[in-house]
């Protein structure tokens, strides 16, 4: 209301005038930071205590947005300072989040590094106390039961998309639509307890066995498979159907020939996106597979070990050596962020390059 | 050339075995979905009935409702502190990813964020206790020293940081990435003639977002942290890791004793448990089940209110 038109400042440009010049909000931040350098640098010198990078980020953020609202406020007017005081903490949340992403993963690698080598692929832990030894059994098992997982859950998850998206009308359908969406919310955990339960119905009290951890991540698997694949299918355009059984093709050769390849691309990224979410999934299986030092080929019998339980299970019982524990147990880490992260990328891969054409 | 076969154009459509076969395959698998989840409620049921019924070893309480309460409160509180941090920043976030960065960028910088939700809990794990805690600790001394006086921060702090406040912060940065991307894409459904007409009556972005974007995704934003809080309510590795919990019921966040959750406390004790403790085990995950169900399905009921009503 009283300050909006400046007209008695030395207004060379009526348009820019009453307004901050582009470089304002950078130049406030550069003086916020630096005050908060200056902060930081009396307190590290006065409790001496390290540098705290910590501390510049917070005061100069604050400074920050507290300068450039008072200061936009003055030549700009109330509405523009609020403007810029949310535009300040927008941007804020979004560099906020940023740091658990890259301080985590910066640990992981650090702190991976250390027994990153040779040995640690080509061992067991079988009878190794103390340092040495390697995560092979875990990454066979891991490679196992997620293989089972995919057995179980890629075929019952496309087909029950086929059936919600070419065949499902009433009840039945809504049912089934119904319960994937409450499926998509089961706790891992209660997936492991469900596999626990199964098993323990045949084989007794204190069953432990890697199929049992692939029933488990096959149930929090499915409903990823079911979503993406019957959001491809419904892109799928009604005319190649309709062409296809015009032309008098049966409608399973339809949905087979016609239907599948064109969503194929979609499918696989589905699929392999769901994979990269169970396979560090380690709740289940440390409730069903169990863990153990040695090799386990068999799925249907025995404990099994996979790499997320191992990396738990290193850092959280470690023997007398603690640190080459905590090591094994990083390397596990980093290894599975690498299969996560190819994973990822894959399938994006995958979408970007094996997407149908649009056409348009 | 061709003797066209003259039977061939009354081929019936239906009826052709093969059709009637991958049509019952299909309504199969999806019957077969139906038949799993029935069978998790059934078989968690029937193995938790022995503990809830039951008597349950004294050490754990008098029954199996006093033995699951502390571990359910503990489940709510850290899911509930875990909200709080994570709601604002993810709309906040969404905001920035939808009506801020440059457009070039936006799907880079959403990319970014979903690379959180692809990290494994065990990990997540693994970075609370080796870099969290210990980076919060000396906060919380400061807290308990200053602020003692409120009931939250009530001393003695934790000597460890593995308090519930940790807890909870590693839960809301693994459910920040699931609120974001369900508000992101609420956000790019606001009609874009709303988004122009309050551009063009001189509002800023802000007045713009406030008067058009928000309103729209009210709703939407609601249904994302419900969705939110039923992952955070099931989350059980990064907890069962970093909290050193002690099974109490206690607000306070940064104190040595710290209420466990049922999940956590699941993955702690399974390993070595045997006889009816593994049916209080089964139990409290019933317990649990039932709680994410419930939340789910209210953010499901709240999702499909508002496609139908909403729209433009």
């Amino acid at each position: 209301m009283t300050t909006t038109i400046a007209p008695s400042r030395t207004a060379q440009n009526p348009l820019t005038a009453g307004q901050l010049p582009p470089w304002a909000p950078w130049g406030l931040l550069g003086v916020s930071l630096l005050i908060g350098a200056a902060i930081a640098g009396l307190i590290a010198g006065a409790s001496g205590s390290d540098f705290s990078v910590v501390i510049v980020g917070l005061v100069g953020f604050v400074l920050y947005l507290v300068s450039v609202t008072v200061v936009s406020q003055l030549i700009e007017g109330g509405r523009k300072a609020a403007d810029r005081l949310v535009t300040g903490l927008v941007v804020g949340a979004f560099l906020l989040a940023l740091i658990p992403l890259i301080s985590l993963i910066v640990t992981v690698v650090v702190n991976g590094a250390a027994r990153f080598d040779l040995q640690f692929f080509t061992w067991t832990m079988r009878n190794i106390v103390g340092e040495g030894g390697g995560v092979l059994h875990a990454i066979v098992g891991t490679v196992l039961v997620t293989l089972w997982a995919a057995i179980i859950s890629v075929p019952v998850g496309i087909f029950t998309a086929i059936y919600l998206v070419e065949y499902g009308r009433g009840a039945l359908a809504k049912a089934i639509t119904f319960f994937v969406d409450v499926m998509t919310g089961i706790p891992s955990i209660v997936a492991g307890l469900f596999a626990y339960a199964l098993f323990a119905l045949f084989a007794g009290e204190g069953v432990r066995s890697g199929l049992g951890g692939a029933v488990a991540l096959s149930l929090l698997m499915i409903p990823t498979v079911v979503r993406s694949t019957e959001e491809m299918l419904k892109l799928v355009p009604n005319d190649l159907r309709e062409a296809s059984l015009a032309l008098g093709v049966p409608k399973w050769l339809t949905i087979a020939k016609v239907v599948l390849p064109t969503a194929l691309a979609g499918i696989v990224t589905g699929v392999t996106l769901a994979i990269a979410r169970v396979i560090g999934e380690t709740a289940p299986l440390l409730i069903i597979a169990g863990f153990t030092t040695n090799m386990n080929y068999n799925v249907f019998d025995g404990r099994m070990m996979t790499l997320p339980v191992f990396a738990y299970n290193q850092y959280i019982s470690p023997g007398v050596q603690e640190q080459a524990y905590f090591d094994r147990a990083w390397s596990a880490a980093l290894v599975l962020i690498l299969i996560v992260m190819i994973l990822n990328i894959g399938a994006r891969v995958i979408a970007h390059f094996f997407a149908p054409k649009s056409g348009r | 050339m061709t003797t066209a076969a003259p039977a061939a154009p009354r081929a019936a459509v239906t009826n052709r075995p093969a059709d009637i076969v991958f049509k019952a395959v299909s309504t199969t698998a999806g019957v077969l979905i139906l038949i799993a989840l029935g069978g998790v409620a059934l078989f968690l049921v029937v193995q938790a009935v022995p503990a809830i019924i039951g008597p349950i070893p004294e050490e754990e309480g008098a029954n199996f409702w006093a033995w699951v309460w502390p571990l359910t409160f503990g489940t709510l509180w850290s899911a509930l502190l875990a909200m709080v941090m994570a709601v604002p920043l993810a709309v906040a976030i969404a905001l920035f990813i939808t009506h801020y960065a440059p457009r070039k960028l936006a799907q880079f910088l959403g990319y970014l964020i979903d690379l959180l939700a692809a990290i494994p809990s065990v990990i997540y794990g693994l970075w609370g206790i080796a870099v969290l805690a210990p980076f919060f600790q000396p906060g919380y001394i400061w807290l308990a020293q200053n602020l003692g006086w409120l009931p939250l921060f009530s001393p003695p702090a934790s000597g460890t940081g593995r308090t519930i406040l940790t807890a909870s912060i590693v839960l809301a940065v693994m459910v920040l990435p699931i609120i974001t991307a369900l508000c992101r894409e609420i956000f790019l459904q606001t009609p874009r003639l709303n988004e122009e007409a309050a551009l063009a009556l001189g509002a800023t972005r802000w007045e713009m977002i406030k008067m058009a974007v928000l309103p729209h995704g009210r709703s939407g934003i609601i249904a994302s942290s419900i969705l939110g809080l039923g992952r955070a309510l099931g989350e059980t590795m990064a907890v069962a890791m970093v909290l050193a919990s002690s099974g109490v019921v206690s607000f306070v966040l940064i104190g040595s004793q710290n209420p466990s959750t049922i999940a956590a406390n699941i993955a702690l004790r399974f390993p070595e448990a045997h006889g009816i403790t593994v049916n209080m085990l089964i139990g409290s995950g019933l317990v649990l089940f039932a709680i994410t169900l419930l939340v789910n399905a209210l953010s499901r009921w709240i999702i499909a209110k508002t496609t139908v009503d909403g729209g433009r």
